[in-house]
């Protein structure tokens, strides 16, 4: 019992990390991928993904992406979008099916759910 | 990132569901309208189906149980309903649009007391309500329940006829074996139901405190020409969650990607066109988010600047408190006109 708690109290913690709601451990990575969608005139939407890290290549992502949900979309770089990293925006409401695709592990990207937040209605 | 192993997902996951156990918190007066919202289709919200069904069976359930109790009781309403949560837990499932129908179904459907009943049981049974419920299934079980309901009663209704004959009388008048001089010991079944009875009486709210569903008034949207919205109540549900108005809007302007303003007699217009529903929904995250304490789920909580310029809930009910993230608006992306180039 008290081996243990010893053991705990060594390892190196990041106190500035979130704290997990369920286990209360603290996750190390907690930059979060946004997800949001935003209204165009009409029906029309754009949903926007910000914050995939960046070992991944955005133009590639973007090309698949557009051949898979077919529609169009672009990447803004981090100097348009004011330093927030760079942000892939694409035309019309593709929240699930980019989280889908986010998560996926074989033909997706494989992140962790918890890492997806998406915004909006 | 990528060597993320299945339990880590699996652990996701449940967290999710557990989200889904604080969604129905924030069902909005119960009114039947708005439990069902067959087309959300953000993931948590689709989530949030099936437990959004149980306020307006809660309320339908109360109905019956008050109803029924004096009868034959919650005391026999209780085991045979706990099949249907049986069967599903013996099947691992998938939720989503079977989930939708079976709302849709319970909406327009029987809202006879035999589904009222079997849904508000459900209730008391959060943990295993977790289980997504797919429509085959419920559709059986609900039949099953209907069956074995109708049938109870009969049986049941019989029984107390035949056997104790003598323990029957109505509790609120005060007659039979609830008048104030009978001396009769009163069996353990009529004795529970009253219990329940008495309970459900004197707590109206206790159903859904006890439920932990967390009840603010719909949100009232007109639509202010052709591409604003008017959300007329936000005064009214900011006080009922006892938060201010500026970050309520800050936070439905976040979520929402738009601006807005607040007009003349305290409204606040949105731009963009949106649908009671997804305002709903916004607020429901809003609430998950920003409302509900995370160690006892209590609604009762207050939000203040704390000493650093961080937001910190403290739960008037448990005491516990913590930090919440400032709402951040990211990423926005232009829309309609182009932005003037510079030089």
């Amino acid at each position: 019992m008290s081996g243990a708690i010893e053991i705990q109290n060594l390892k190196s913690r990041d106190p500035f990390a979130e704290a997990d709601e369920d286990s209360g451990q603290t996750t190390q990575t907690q930059e979060y991928i946004h997800i949001r969608i935003q209204q165009r005139n009409g029906r029309k939407t754009l949903t926007t993904v910000q914050g995939i890290p960046s070992k991944f290549d955005h133009k590639k992502i973007l090309k698949v992406i557009k051949k898979e949900f077919a529609c169009n979309g672009t990447i803004i770089s981090d100097t348009e979008s004011k330093g927030l990293g760079e942000v892939i925006q694409l035309q019309g409401d593709h929240r699930i099916k980019i989280k889908d695709f986010l998560v996926d592990p074989e033909n997706g990207l494989g992140l962790d759910e918890k890492t997806i937040k998406i915004h909006g209605f | 990132m990528s060597s993320e192993d299945p339990s880590a997902q699996r652990r996701a996951s449940r967290k999710s569901v557990a989200f889904t156990e604080e969604k129905l918190v924030v069902d909005a007066d119960g009114s039947v309208t708005m439990v069902a919202t067959p087309n959300d289709d953000t993931k948590e919200t689709a989530m949030s189906h099936t437990p959004r069904t149980p306020p307006l069976s809660a309320a339908l359930g109360a109905f019956t149980d008050a109803s029924q109790a004096p009868v034959d009781g919650a005391a026999d309403g209780a085991p045979a309903a706990e099949n249907p949560d049986e069967l599903d837990l013996s099947l691992m499932k998938k939720k989503k649009k079977k989930v939708k129908k079976e709302d849709g179904e319970g909406e327009g459907g029987d809202g006879a007391a035999a589904a009222g009943g079997e849904e508000a049981i459900d209730l008391s049974m959060k943990k295993k309500k977790k289980k997504k419920v797919p429509k085959e299934e419920d559709e059986f079980a609900k039949k099953l329940e209907a069956l074995k309901i109708e049938g109870g009663e009969g049986v049941e209704g019989a029984e107390a006829a035949g056997e104790e004959g003598e323990q029957e009388g109505d509790m609120d008048k005060g007659t039979g074996i609830w008048s104030h001089d009978e001396t009769k010991t009163i069996n353990y079944d009529p004795l529970l139901s009253r219990f329940f009875a008495l309970l459900a009486q004197k707590n109206p709210d206790h159903a859904s405190t006890g439920t932990r569903s967390y009840k603010i008034p719909p949100p009232q949207c007109l639509r202010e020409g052709n591409k604003k919205t008017i959300f007329a109540n936000l005064p009214e549900i900011c006080k009922r969650m006892k938060r201010a108005d500026e970050h309520v809007t800050a936070y439905l302007f976040a979520e929402l990607g738009t601006s807005g303003s607040v007009d003349g007699s305290r409204r606040l217009v949105i731009k963009g066109r949106f649908q009671q529903k997804q305002i709903e929904n916004v607020l429901r995250t809003y609430i998950i988010e920003y409302v509900t304490c995370k160690t006892c789920r209590s609604p009762n909580t207050e939000l203040s600047k704390g000493e650093n310029r961080l937001y910190f809930i403290t739960c008037n009910s448990c005491g516990s408190r913590r930090s919440v993230q400032a709402i951040k608006t990211g990423f926005s992306a232009q829309v309609g006109k182009r932005r003037k180039m510079q030089g």
